[in-house]
């Protein structure tokens, strides 16, 4: 099963662990070997892009939710222009548009894609498996209550529950509706009630464990 | 310039056409509102093909869960937000 059409290299051989490979991933390796090979991208290409995304965490996320919450000329300019605001606090999320959908008292939002997986990485880091999964985006969009339950998360029905499928172009990231009884908080006090599900809007901001 | 305006109720096309198609199966033939003109976008339908992928506008478009799902269980002020190349949209008066 080598793919080498070059001498030096192994061919791809999977752990004992593994399942064999499968089509698309033989497919992708053959694909990177000869994007290699014809000098169109260089390995350190590819391993300085797959480091560059690894480095992205939803604490980048957080630190933009904070900065919303706590600073009304910020949240105005997340609306006009995320990429840019974000780039305020020294994120680069590319140029991908990302849209800001707030929670409110009358509107909750959650985010899916559910033609792929499109999703936020620059702000949220890599998405979690049951993001990808056919299960969440294709129950979704069509008992999003249900889901949002088996998650933990319960949403009265005098609010709107709005479901954002990135079918394009955009992405999107939920800002959730900030705690009662956190007006005396600071920044990194803050930041730690904001987790990665907050943001895709599977969950609210709940209280720490210690309380 | 643009076909429709924000609040213009309209119909997404009913057509499966095979191939790299990103308006989602389950809108098809729906009928929702525009929220928002984001502005123009390559359509990424071509740009999968490697062609050059003219530019189109890129409509937000909210739909009552109610009306792309009969048997909808939630809320009935319940709501799904997807964009769509302009292509895809025909009024909503259209049969």
């Amino acid at each position: 099963m080598s793919l080498g059409h070059d001498p030096h290299s192994h061919p791809q051989q999977a752990d004992s662990e593994d399942e064999p490979y499968s089509h698309e991933q033989l497919m992708a390796a053959a694909l990177e070997e000869l994007l290699i090979d014809k000098g169109l991208i260089s390995s350190g290409d590819m391993s300085g892009a797959l480091d560059y995304w690894a480095s992205k965490t939803p604490a980048d996320g957080a630190r933009l939710v904070t900065r919303y919450w706590t600073d009304p000329d910020f949240a105005q300019r997340v609306h006009a222009n995320l990429n840019s605001a974000a780039a305020e606090l020294g994120i680069d999320i590319g140029s991908t548009p990302v849209v800001a959908v707030g929670n409110t008292p009358e509107l909750h939002n959650v985010v899916v894609c559910t033609l792929c997986s499109c999703y936020p990485i620059g702000l949220l880091g890599e998405s979690p498996g049951w993001y990808k999964s056919r299960a969440y985006r294709s129950r979704v969009v069509s008992e999003p209550r249900t889901v949002l339950a088996e998650f933990g998360t319960q949403i009265p029905a005098d609010i709107e529950v709005r479901v954002h499928d990135s079918t394009a172009d955009l992405r999107y990231i939920v800002i959730p509706m900030r705690p009662e009884g956190t007006a005396e908080m600071s920044e990194e006090e803050l930041e730690e009630w904001i987790t990665r599900d907050c943001m895709i809007g599977t969950a609210v901001p709940k209280r720490l464990a210690e309380e | 310039m643009s076909r429709f305006k924000e609040g213009d109720a309209v119909r997404i096309r009913a057509d499966f056409p095979q191939g790299h198609i990103r308006a989602p199966y389950f809108t098809r033939g729906r009928r929702g509102r525009i929220l928002q003109i984001t502005g123009p976008y390559a359509n990424a339908e071509e740009l999968a093909y490697g062609r050059a992928g003219e530019h189109e506008l890129l409509y937000r478009i909210r739909f009552r869960q109610q009306d792309l799902w009969p048997d909808y269980h939630g809320s009935p002020r319940d709501t799904l937000v997807a964009d769509f190349y302009e292509h895809w949209l025909d009024s909503g008066d259209a049969l």
